[in-house]
């Protein structure tokens, strides 16, 4: 098994933060907020209301007029985001043979408003209603498939979903590719059912926030902590294999350099959460100490429970308060399988200017003995990076990033 | 179900709206004889395309005909002639 | 050489025909056909109104009142498989380490059959724009994602190593289980219950299907409605079901004693980067993608016994299909045997891939190859042995099976006798 070094080299992030890596960046630094009542469809009749909303996209801006009547706006924004991360690498796929690019992307809930619209028009007009591109608008290999077209990319690609955590699982099955001599993959994840018909399914799950106070509705590690709020978008990933990045004098935003994954025993076992077993695979992998990890980005579940058993993983691994916590999700809310894959980004970007981005509105309960960064972000010499996802029904993923060896 | 013939702008209306706009196509120039996919619309535009004629003008059109090679021209003559039989029947 | 090999250790199929492997093999060995009228709801105002259905009744595969309300038909499905492939591996998971023991589980369209019958009450039959949320099932955010399917094959058999699913369409069926292959291989586990499962006859699917006309509208004779190859074919025949394995390493397989089915020997997927749906009839990149897998087997295309083929029985596919094989297999293309059993037991999109890997490795086990049926009328497009109504007594040591999918995905696997001469 080849461990050839897999390294970032560009960034495409669409998120309720911004759009750009940039727009990102600098609200997460100034701890700007996409968290407000939906505007998407009117929320005043459900028990949730706010929601992490993208704003300003305008989707014929953005891509061909052929692309739209067959496209979820999950798979517009993966597009876009796909585009502004092949730029940000440097990368003009129709120079690159096309058997060398493959697409790993992480989905939750497929296109599920372009499914909606669809199952309407069944239920409501008849089944010669339901549009030609219902067969695959919908389903969760289109992100994947769709920019393969775009990019003429034709190496070996693939779409996971496992909830939350599938945007680490991605970029894992990413680099095992690269590994196996593919040259660059595109991956991460974008989600979005900011829909009435994904409202009622996410609430369905009851852990959505029913607060209407969107300084007050997502309070991961906090006492008030009475779950999450749902956002939508994600971040593209362009990976490849270290050498060849260098070999084209590539930018390299860091490296993925360690990766575990572990799933929950069933509920009564009696058997420990396996978040910290999935932490300690990732750094085994890296070949790192827990030492070596200068920040966790956490999956900050804004659960009471789930906030303890991510609390305990963390001191068992790293002591009490042995490590700055960052959970930017705070601004963004939970994106499904887009989650992980900003964190990647906001994570990289972390390392590269050397600062922790804070935790907003949350005041951290006494009752963990971890160390969140809230209020301001803190300034430090950042080398590696911990990134933690977890999934609805038990899994946990955990990745590890190595900001790039200093020239 | 309207009385007048199925045109050429009415076939450019359901087009854009089932499958939008190819770039660098030029829908407005002289496209009657140009196969849809010189103008960009594969077959799965096309059928896309046609399920929508079927609906809004209450016709069927056979199976064989939204292949790759169709022309505007084409397509308009079919529907016609199925409006033509559909009226007098 | 110390890489890891990884080899089929147990297997369960639900197949339309007949829960079970022994139902599914039969029905395959003896050419029997699975289509029929659909019966799940009303077809009649559908352009197509054929399918592959399974007889299938939770409670007598174990199921419980509570996982048959918690779960989709396709999470149920892949639950027995699951169960029936450990059981039929033997293998004790007592003693063993939980976090060496991981799940993945293929599907295309994941819970759409819950999804169109909760989306149904919610907006009241497509009233309600803002659909009601009072009267959402309990468990509809198990249906909204479908990793809720990799979930209960992990409870129901306590692993606790890296689950997931995979959803790549067509192939996910074939790409499942070559990912848990490769977590065996690179060490991240020793143990994958590895499989999918699709449960896609619906009316949302029906409608989605008949709007692209890709599947055939041959109601007036449901029992051979499917015809892949077939001069006359056109179009598929949904179908469902499932098919698990358990995954093993080669050495741990041996030193427990296991019964060995076949050696996963090569894995490879491609995309034609071409269209969402349509094909470019040279099959390049599927011919790619059985070049990479044949190479990772360390086989020659000379090798191959047998090719179990998508032959989804469309037009586009079954052309190029034939395409791909001539491409990259070359004169043995014309020496080899090719079916596909989707003529037997339709297309059941995600799953299809891997019921497909059970029909190559039974083939492997009974040294027979099950026949295409339907199959009567020549294509001069489709000019390869395609094993014509009749399964055929023949050496089955190595096969290759393949898929293709919506989105342009093009997979191939190579399975074969662990003791093969490698080259």
């Amino acid at each position: 098994m080849s461990t050839a070094t897999v390294v970032v080299t560009g960034l495409g992030v669409a998120s309720p933060t911004g759009l750009g890596t940039g727009e990102h960046w600098a609200a997460t630094l100034e701890g700007r907020s996409g968290i407000r009542r939906l505007t998407r469809f009117d929320p005043s009749g459900y028990p949730a209301k706010l929601a992490g909303e993208i704003t300003g996209f305008t989707a014929e801006e953005h891509l061909p007029g052929r692309l739209i009547p067959q496209t979820d706006r999950m798979t517009r924004l993966a597009l876009a985001a796909a585009d502004w991360a092949l730029a940000d690498a440097g990368v003009r796929p129709d120079e690159l043979a096309s058997f060398d690019m493959g697409v790993v992307t992480a989905s939750a809930s497929g296109g599920f408003e372009f499914g909606q619209n669809e199952l309407r028009k069944l239920w409501s007009q008849g089944s010669q209603y339901v549009s030609a591109y219902q067969s695959f608008a919908w389903f969760y290999a289109v992100n994947s498939g769709q920019i393969s077209i775009r990019n003429g990319m034709k190496g070996p690609s693939g779409v996971v979903v496992s909830d939350q955590a599938g945007g680490l699982d991605a970029v894992a099955q990413a680099r095992r590719l690269i590994r196996k001599g593919t040259r660059l993959v595109v991956s991460g994840g974008v989600d979005a059912s900011l829909c009435p018909w994904g409202w009622v399914a996410q609430l369905a799950g009851g852990r959505l926030s029913t607060s209407e106070d969107p300084a007050r509705a997502y309070l991961p590690f906090d006492r008030d902590a009475c779950g999450y709020v749902p956002g939508e978008g994600g971040a593209i990933l362009i990976l490849e294999a270290a050498e060849a990045a260098r070999e084209r004098g590539a930018h390299s935003y860091g490296e993925i350099a360690g990766y575990g994954a572990t799933f929950d025993p069933r509920p009564g076992s009696g058997r420990p959460s396996g978040l910290r077993k999935a932490v300690e695979l990732a750094l085994a992998d890296a070949g790192a100490q827990p030492a070596d990890v200068d920040v966790v980005f956490a999956d900050a579940a804004g659960d009471l429970d789930l906030d303890r058993a991510e609390a305990d993983a963390l001191v068992q691994v790293f002591g009490a308060r042995g490590v700055p916590v960052s959970c930017p999700k705070t601004m963004t809310g939970r994106l499904y399988s887009g989650a992980a894959p900003l964190d990647l980004a906001t994570a990289l970007l972390a390392l590269r200017d050397g600062i922790v981005p804070a935790t907003v509105n949350v005041k951290l309960s006494p009752e963990y003995d971890i160390d969140v960064v809230v209020d301001q972000p803190r300034h430090l010499g950042l080398r590696t990076a911990l990134v933690l996802a977890r999934g609805y029904g038990g899994f946990n993923s955990a990745l590890v990033l190595r900001a790039p060896a200093p020239r | 179900m309207s009385a007048d013939p199925f045109t050429l702008d009415d076939l450019k209306h359901i087009l854009l709206e089932a499958a939008g706009a190819e770039e660098g196509v030029d829908l407005g120039g002289d496209v009657l004889d140009t196969e849809f996919t010189a103008l960009g619309y594969e077959s799965l535009a096309l059928l896309e395309t046609g399920s929508r004629i079927e609906r809004t003008y209450g016709i069927a059109l056979d199976d064989d005909l939204l292949t790759d090679a169709l022309t505007p021209r084409v397509l308009i003559d079919s529907v016609n002639e199925l409006l033509t039989v559909s009226r007098t029947v | 050489m110390s890489a890891r090999r990884v080899v089929i250790t147990g297997l369960e199929v639900l197949a339309p025909g007949g829960v079970g492997a022994k139902n599914f093999w039969s029905l395959l060995s003896e050419g029997r056909t699975a289509t029929r009228g659909i019966t799940f709801f009303d077809p009649a105002p559908f352009r197509s109104r054929v399918a592959a259905e399974i007889d299938f009744d939770p409670y007598e595969h174990g199921l419980t009142p509570q996982e048959v309300r918690r779960m989709d038909r396709a999470a149920q499905f892949a639950v027995v498989a699951a169960r029936g492939a450990v059981a039929d591996s033997g293998i004790e998971f007592a003693g063993l380490d939980p976090y060496r023991t991981g799940v993945t589980i293929g599907s295309a369209v994941g819970a759409t059959m819950g999804l169109d019958e909760e989306y149904r009450v919610v907006s009241d039959g497509g009233r309600l724009a803002l659909v009601d949320h009072a009267y959402a099932a309990p468990h509809l955010y198990d249906h909204l994602v479908p990793s809720s399917f990799a979930t209960e094959v992990a409870w129901a058999v306590g692993a606790e190593g890296p689950a997931t699913v995979v959803s790549t369409g067509c192939t996910s069926g074939i790409d499942s289980v070559g990912y848990a292959a490769e977590l065996i291989r690179e060490g991240a586990v020793d143990i994958m219950i590895a499989g999918s499962s699709d449960a896609p006859i619906s009316p949302i699917t029906m409608a989605c299907f008949d709007a692209i006309k890709a599947t055939t509208p041959r109601h007036d004779d449901p029992a051979h409605a499917s015809r892949p190859f077939d001069g006359t074919r056109n179009g598929f025949v949904l179908g469902e079901g499932a098919a698990v394995f358990v995954l093993e390493e080669l050495d741990s397989a041996r030193r427990r004693g296991a019964h060995i089915y076949a050696e996963i020997a090569g894995y490879a997927t491609r995309s034609n980067a071409y269209h969402m749906t349509g094909l470019r009839p040279d099959g390049a990149e599927m011919a790619e993608a059985i070049r990479v897998a044949l190479d990772e087997a360390r086989l020659p295309g000379e090798a191959v016994d047998y090719i179990n083929a998508h032959g989804s029985g469309t037009k586009q596919n079954d052309r190029h299909e034939t395409a791909a094989f001539k491409r990259s297999l070359g004169a043995h293309a014309y020496r080899t045997p090719v079916s596909s059993i989707k003529s037997m037991v339709g297309h059941s999109l995600g799953a299809i891939g891997s019921i497909e890997i059970a029909a190559s490795v039974l083939a492997m086990e009974y040294d027979v190859v099950p026949p295409t049926a339907n199959l009567h009328t020549p294509d001069p497009e489709c000019d390869l042995d395609y094993v014509p109504l009749d399964a055929r007594d023949q050496l089955v040591d190595t096969v290759l099976t393949v898929g293709s999918g919506f989105g342009g995905f093009q997979s191939a696997m190579v399975l074969a006798e662990p003791e093969r001469k490698q080259v």
